[in-house]
């Protein structure tokens, strides 16, 4: 044979009982040819061109997860930030574009779309202004559009004023939606440093310096390194990092694989491979219970920075040595409602904001699905960013902020979000004021160390 | 296509048999088969040449899923190349 029985239940394992899967296939398309001095000239670019490049997108999925027995649970596409496609009109509200793309992700059939964006890392364009003042509408009226904004880069500093905001944005787009627990706001990210290239929503959006279309494949599997790390119980720290690294190079070569293949029946060339621990809410597919399992009684106790920094580590080289076109953010992903160990921590009283902040300087992006009182003031939810802003500003990371004030509710509450979006209890804000830090808007100068000419 | 089926579960008579006939009346070619014992489960793996079955892929693992469940096996397929980039080099 082949193969070793021992190699071929670890891998039909893998899927069978580890929910090792394919997250998500993203197609990325430019459109920044359908810019036009008419709206709705620009929209019926953009749609026929989605259509065009997109359009067995879905069936090309379903057909590889078929032959090859792999899941992949998520087909999605990213455009470019639609900040610079609708600058050229002269239209002031640009929520007409996110309907635009909400009807052609349920065309497709993908369940979400990404690139309602705008990138203000050093100032603030006219359209960017717009998109900006249009993210509560066109998140609240739309189901499948994810929108994001990059405020900060280590490289031009964090723009205050876009901070200052980001946090009236959030309250409103809460308010738009509350009805459903703020669920507008996750489909809402912040971001320092955001990749072009990342096929993770709700950040996806594809980058002004990418080709006309390329597949990007996000592999997840938390579940995987869960269970390879249960068998070195008691072992020390160097076996352990050695076995997340060689998990890790197993379940990329798996993605470079589908990734590859399913580019080359596109007809698009294949982007990057970006290997991300992203949690589920089902038990099994959990981050947090992966730090548990390397002796913590709880995640966001003591040590849980230390183990979150391994194992994104060993996550990102694992990956690294298996596919040559590793991008996107590669690491662990720390969401609160998305993760069902997470949410144990926080209901066990073990994990509070100011813990999950210290970890995001050390998982691959952020504050995540966080739920924080509706209350909370406009100027306490841009200094959150700021702080995470400036973590990925110093130590030349992507940070990002995905944050949900829950309307009418208070710390301690439950928040649902549904689906894989998941629901969380709602964690508390310190009560102090940030609100004439938030007020000096202008521009926080980038560290020295980004002087690397 | 090449294909490898698991079969994964408690010993007992005509296993084999019985999935070597589903795949016989489907003109699937066994290829190369092997069994072992693996942490006390009964572990069979069988390459298998998909080339001129007459029966469609979605539909025939469902069928051999069903096929497992009457059994009271686990039986799964999936594409040769999964294995060959995960433990190949």
């Amino acid at each position: 044979m082949l193969y070793t029985p021992f190699e071929i239940k670890e891998t039909v394992d893998m899927f069978l009982r580890q929910k090792l899967d394919i997250r998500a296939i993203t197609l990325g398309i430019s459109l920044l040819d359908c810019a036009s001095a008419s709206g709705v000239e620009s929209r019926r670019r953009i749609r026929d061109k989605l259509l065009r490049i997109a359009g067995s997108l879905v069936k090309i999925g379903d057909e590889i997860e078929t032959e090859y027995g792999i899941p992949i649970i998520n087909k999605r596409v990213s455009v470019t930030p639609i900040a610079m496609v609708a600058a050229a009109s002269d239209e002031i509200d640009y929520s007409p574009w996110a309907e635009t793309l909400d009807g052609v992700a349920k065309e497709l059939g993908i369940d979400f779309i990404g690139g309602f964006s705008a990138l203000v890392q050093k100032g603030i364009a006219p359209g960017d202004r717009r998109l900006i003042d249009s993210i509560p509408r066109a998140l609240a009226g739309t189901d499948r559009v994810c929108a994001s904004v990059n405020v900060a880069s280590t490289k031009s500093g964090i723009n205050m004023d876009a901070v200052r905001e980001m946090g009236r944005v959030i309250r409103e787009s809460a308010a738009l939606s509350a009805d459903r627990d703020g669920l507008a706001c996750a489909k809402f990210v912040v971001f320092c440093n955001a990749p072009e290239d990342n096929p993770f929503m709700a950040g996806a959006f594809h980058g002004p310096g990418e080709g006309d279309s390329c597949l990007n494949v996000g592999v997840s599997g938390p579940g995987v390194i869960k269970a390879a790390i249960e068998s070195c119980r008691g072992a020390s720290f160097d076996v352990l990092a050695d076995t997340i690294k060689k998990t890790a190079f197993k379940i990329t070569r798996m993605g470079q694989l589908v990734g590859t293949e399913a580019a080359r029946r596109l007809g698009v060339p294949f982007g990057i491979l970006d290997l991300s621990l992203a949690p589920t809410p089902e038990v099994g597919d959990s981050v947090a219970r992966i730090l548990e399992e390397m002796g913590l009684e709880s995640t966001g106790t003591h040590g849980s920075t230390a183990a979150l920094a391994m194992l994104t580590d060993m996550v990102k080289k694992g990956g690294v040595m298996a596919s040559t076109s590793v991008g996107g953010l590669s690491g662990a992903f720390i969401p609160v409602s998305e993760d069902e160990g997470m949410v144990a921590a926080v209901r066990a009283g073990s994990l509070h904001l100011d813990k999950l902040e210290a970890m995001t300087c050390v998982c691959s992006v952020g504050l995540d699905m966080v739920a924080i009182p509706g209350d909370t003031k406009a100027s306490t939810i841009s200094a959150i960013i700021a702080d995470e802003m400036a973590i990925g500003m110093v130590n030349n990371k992507t940070t990002a902020v995905r944050i949900i004030p829950v309307p009418g509710k208070k710390a301690g509450e439950w928040a649902e979000f549904g689906g894989l979006l998941g629901g969380a209890p709602i964690i508390g804000v310190h009560d102090f004021s940030s609100e004439a830090f938030i007020a000096r808007g202008g521009r926080i100068p980038a560290p020295i160390h980004s002087f690397k000419n | 296509m090449k294909a490898i089926v698991s079969v994964v579960g408690s010993d007992k008579v005509g296993i084999i048999a019985n999935v070597s006939n589903f795949l016989a009346d489907r003109d699937i070619n066994i290829d190369d088969i092997s069994q072992t014992v693996l942490e006390g489960n009964f572990v069979m793996m069988m390459m298998v040449d998909l080339s001129k079955s007459t029966a469609q892929i979605g539909p025939l693992k469902e069928e051999l899923e069903t096929l497992g469940e009457t059994l009271g096996v686990s039986i799964a397929m999936m594409h040769e190349r999964v294995f060959g980039a995960m433990h190949r080099i």
